[in-house]
């Protein structure tokens, strides 16, 4: 009779004695490389650190902190065997509407002439929202059509850009009030992501929704005859995005202190990028917020760094697409030797 | 198992009396399975041979060698004469050995000439596709074959009987010596049928030799002149068609001895737990009606394509039914969605665990508990420390061999993998559980305690409906057997009254 004693005791808990390696050690190791690598340059190009230097740090810090916000919404959604092309139009969407609610008196033009002052409350309650109902059209669209999310979202990213143009007639918008303008101040930008960045960890991990994502994005047909309600799940996660892409617009207007149609540009490459570079893989399934948010600081790093090197932005972005690729290669090799 | 085959009579005076095509003690092995086992058979020229046999016995995997596609792991095949090692289905081809697949091949996207002629066009001066030829070329062919279908639509905007004339129109242009035609009236009606059979009969006198392979015994009497019969890897028998009938055909398919001993014990049989009437779905099957009661396995028997799938998947509410009623302990209740079902408390282990039940890429853990997480909730928030110690319960009780809840389920072995996703249905208690296959791809081992589990849940009063197309399996499983053919229910047998020819006879479309 086959000895049936083949399980460890408790297997309802991992193993006490192997403490297996995070995931994304990797790249955390990357990271740490690439900041090295930058402050060992800085010494033979300039004569100064690249690390030591607070003042830079911090912007590098918010501009990660704005893409980072993107990030950590749109990485739920390729674990959901999704994709998001709209967000940064929505951010510029978002950042108009919020701004012109934000708008202080005393200064002329203004979107709204008869809403002026308003509490700080309700331009920001109105561009996550209008973030979300972005976000909540691109789910719904992906769900009852079963138009591809790529087509969905390409086509909301062009038509959020219009929007956001049409809604001054391509003025920029500003004169906030100082509430407003106070979020982007400081480091609070960073506190917002990394807030929201604690919060959707810990939903992806411990929720049944996190779980189901997973599901959703590993095999949606199993996940709909396991009992998972495929269909709410998606509008779900593509809603929760646009909230935080609303909230990424607020922020980067506040800190820009003003609100322009052109804004956004690209970020949800940058997004997408920081998510893949994190170890989510586009096929879905797999994917960490952790993983995100390193992701989104090597690519911060490296734009600070390059910027701090003076080198051109055009050879910037040709590294970054070679980081990004080379960060999948990575990611399938590992997957790989793990079988 | 030696050949038992006899070298055809010749039917004309002009034609050979040695096979065209002849296969050796043909071996072929899949991981878990021994599709072919010392196979050896001989095809004649200007004679149609059909090929018979259960699911599973071996006759697609054959002619897929044949064709080119797989690879005998032993033995070795001859055409015309010489001893020949197929490359790839071009070589088939190539040689003059062309298949008519029971799965179009078919470009929805091109016209229909393109499809016939793909890879081979007639080529202009340039070098370009010559598509004035291309047309002329397919006209003339319908021509020969009697086909009306417009050379240049869409082979997308054909219905599946077209498509699979076009598939047999491509099939014949290739002007191959051997023609294999894999189920090639699955999906046509009768009129295009005896079309079919012209054309058979054309090629036949011809001198071509063709081998049918087919599960409907009207046409094999009709067209056939020898048969063969396959089971379970091994070529059974090979006699005229004239020297079979019925009976007898059926006999020899099934006729195997029954050795395995299943764990079947005397359970008490409850109330009826859920009645269906005359349900049906359109495209799927159609007046299924069937009572299921507590404690009772009812096995679902029928030939590939019967519709059993089809049906559960509607009880399931994965593709609701269109009309008639699902009735739980008396009750009528519509179910339009997993979750309904669920809810209603059945539990539904499909037949392809690789598309439609495994998250591969998730761990042991997270595949058990995946639909047991909605009644484990705070406040959305997962009771991980509770339900894996019910996971780990599970792993006991079922035997899954893992080293831990956090493996990855890829990893596991295919029984083992079986037994998980069985054990995501368990952790919800459902008092009616459709198991669609489950001991497919799974190794002896895993495959006898998998069957040991059900008859305990029948013990314990689960209600359970088995599907499967292992005769020994659904006989030795089952308490009463539902048998589909064509879509609908053909007979339910009473365990006494099931053997293994009274199952064929019935998934055949024959009268008991």
């Amino acid at each position: 009779m086959r000895n049936s004693a083949v399980l460890t005791p408790d297997i309802s808990r991992p193993a006490a004695r192997t403490w297996r390696v995070p995931q994304e050690t990797s790249i955390l190791l990357v990271l740490i490389g690439i900041a090295l690598a930058f402050e060992a340059l800085g010494w033979i190009e300039r004569g100064q650190s690249f690390l030591y230097n607070p003042q830079g740090l911090l912007i590098m810090v918010l501009r990660v902190s704005e893409i980072g916000l993107i990030a950590v919404g749109v990485t739920m959604i390729i674990i959901a065997g999704g994709i998001d092309l709209s967000s940064g139009s929505v951010v510029a969407l978002s950042a108009m509407v919020a701004g012109s609610l934000a708008q202080t008196s005393g200064y002329g033009r203004a979107v709204f002439p008869g809403l002026l002052d308003l509490p700080v409350l309700v331009p920001v309650a109105a561009g996550v929202l209008t973030g979300g109902i972005c976000g909540l059209i691109n789910g719904s669209l992906i769900v009852r059509t079963g138009v591809p999310p790529f087509i969905v979202t390409l086509g909301m990213m062009v038509s959020a850009r219009g929007l956001a143009r049409y809604y001054t007639h391509g003025q920029p918008i500003s004169m906030f009030t100082d509430a407003y303008s106070a979020i982007g101040s400081g480091a609070k930008p960073v506190a917002i992501f990394l807030l929201a960045a604690l919060v959707f960890h810990i939903l992806l991990r411990y929720t049944r929704f996190g779980k189901c994502l997973y599901a959703i994005g590993g095999n949606v047909q199993a996940a709909r005859v396991s009992g998972i309600g495929v269909g709410r799940n998606l509008v779900a996660v593509y809603t929760i995005a646009g909230l935080l892409t609303g909230l990424a617009g607020v922020v980067v207007s506040a800190r820009a202190q003003t609100s322009q149609s052109g804004m956004g540009m690209s970020y949800e490459l940058d997004a997408i990028a920081a998510a893949v570079i994190g170890g989510t893989s586009l096929a879905g399934g797999v994917g960490r917020i952790t993983g995100a948010v390193i992701g989104a600081l090597i690519l911060g790093v490296i734009s600070s760094g390059f910027t701090f090197l003076g080198i051109d932005s055009y050879i910037q972005e040709i590294v970054k697409g070679l980081i990004i690729v080379a960060a999948v290669i990575a990611d399938q090799y590992r997957k790989r030797r793990a079988r | 198992m030696t050949d038992l085959s006899m070298r055809a009579e010749p039917a004309r005076a002009q034609h050979v009396a040695a096979p065209v095509f002849a296969a050796r003690r043909i071996r072929k092995a899949f991981p878990g399975v021994i599709a072919l086992d010392d196979v050896s058979i001989d095809i004649h020229a200007g004679r149609v041979h059909a090929l018979m046999g259960e699911n599973g016995a071996g006759k697609s995997t054959m002619m897929k060698i044949i064709a080119g596609i797989y690879f005998p792991d032993h033995g070795s095949l001859h055409f015309k004469g010489e001893s020949i090692a197929l490359k790839s289905p071009r070589d088939a081809l190539n040689r003059g050995i062309a298949m008519i697949h029971q799965e179009l091949n078919l470009l929805p996207y091109m016209t229909v000439a393109e499809n016939i002629w793909i890879g081979r066009e007639p080529r202009n001066l340039l070098g370009l596709i010559d598509h004035r030829a291309l047309n002329r070329q397919t006209g003339g062919l319908f021509a020969q074959l009697g086909i009306e279908i417009d050379p240049q639509v869409l082979l997308g905007s054909l219905s599946i009987a077209s498509r699979q004339m076009v598939e047999i129109a491509k099939a014949v242009s290739f002007d191959s010596d051997l023609l294999i035609m894999d189920e090639p009236t699955s999906a046509i009606t009768d009129k295009e049928v005896e079309h079919l059979f012209r054309i058979i009969g054309e090629l036949r006198a011809q001198g071509k030799a063709i081998i049918y392979i087919t599960h409907k015994m009207d046409e094999v009497f009709q067209i056939a002149d020898d048969i063969s019969i396959f089971r379970d890897g091994h070529h059974i028998v090979t006699r005229k068609a004239k020297e079979f009938d019925k009976p007898s055909l059926i006999a020899a398919m099934v006729g195997r001895e029954l050795t395995q001993v299943f764990p079947k014990m005397e359970v008490e049989i409850g109330k009826v737990a859920l009645a269906v009437r005359n349900l049906g779905r359109r495209g799927g099957f159609s007046n299924v009606s069937f009572d299921l009661r507590y404690g009772e396995i009812l096995g679902v028997a029928g030939l590939m394509g019967s519709g059993r799938t089809e049906v559960m998947e509607s009880i399931f509410g994965i593709y609701p039914a269109d009309e008639g009623e699902l009735l739980f302990d008396g009750k009528r209740r519509a179910i339009r969605s997993p979750q309904q079902a669920i809810a209603a408390g059945i539990a539904f282990l499909t037949e392809d665990r690789k598309s439609s039940g495994l998250f591969l890429q998730l761990s042991v853990g997270e595949n058990m508990e995946i639909s047991a997480l909605r009644r484990n909730c705070v406040l959305g928030f997962v009771r991980q420390k509770r339900v894996n110690v019910s996971c780990a319960d599970m792993c006991r009780q079922l035997k899954v061999k893992t080293p831990g809840l956090q493996e990855v389920i890829e990893n596991l072995s295919g029984g083992n993998q079986q037994k998980v996703l069985l054990a995501r249905w368990l952790l919800n208690k459902p008092r009616i559980l459709i198991l669609d296959e489950p001991t497919r791809g799974v190794d002896v081992g895993a495959k006898a305690e998998i069957h040991t589990l059900i008859t305990q849940l029948a013990r314990e009063g689960v209600a359970i409906i088995m599907i499967s197309s292992e005769l020994p399996e659904v006989m030795g499983m089952s308490d009463r057997i539902v048998v589909m053919h064509e879509h609908t229910v053909s007979g339910i047998l009473p365990c006494a009254m099931a053997t293994q020819e009274t199952i064929m006879t019935l998934a055949s479309g024959e009268q008991l």
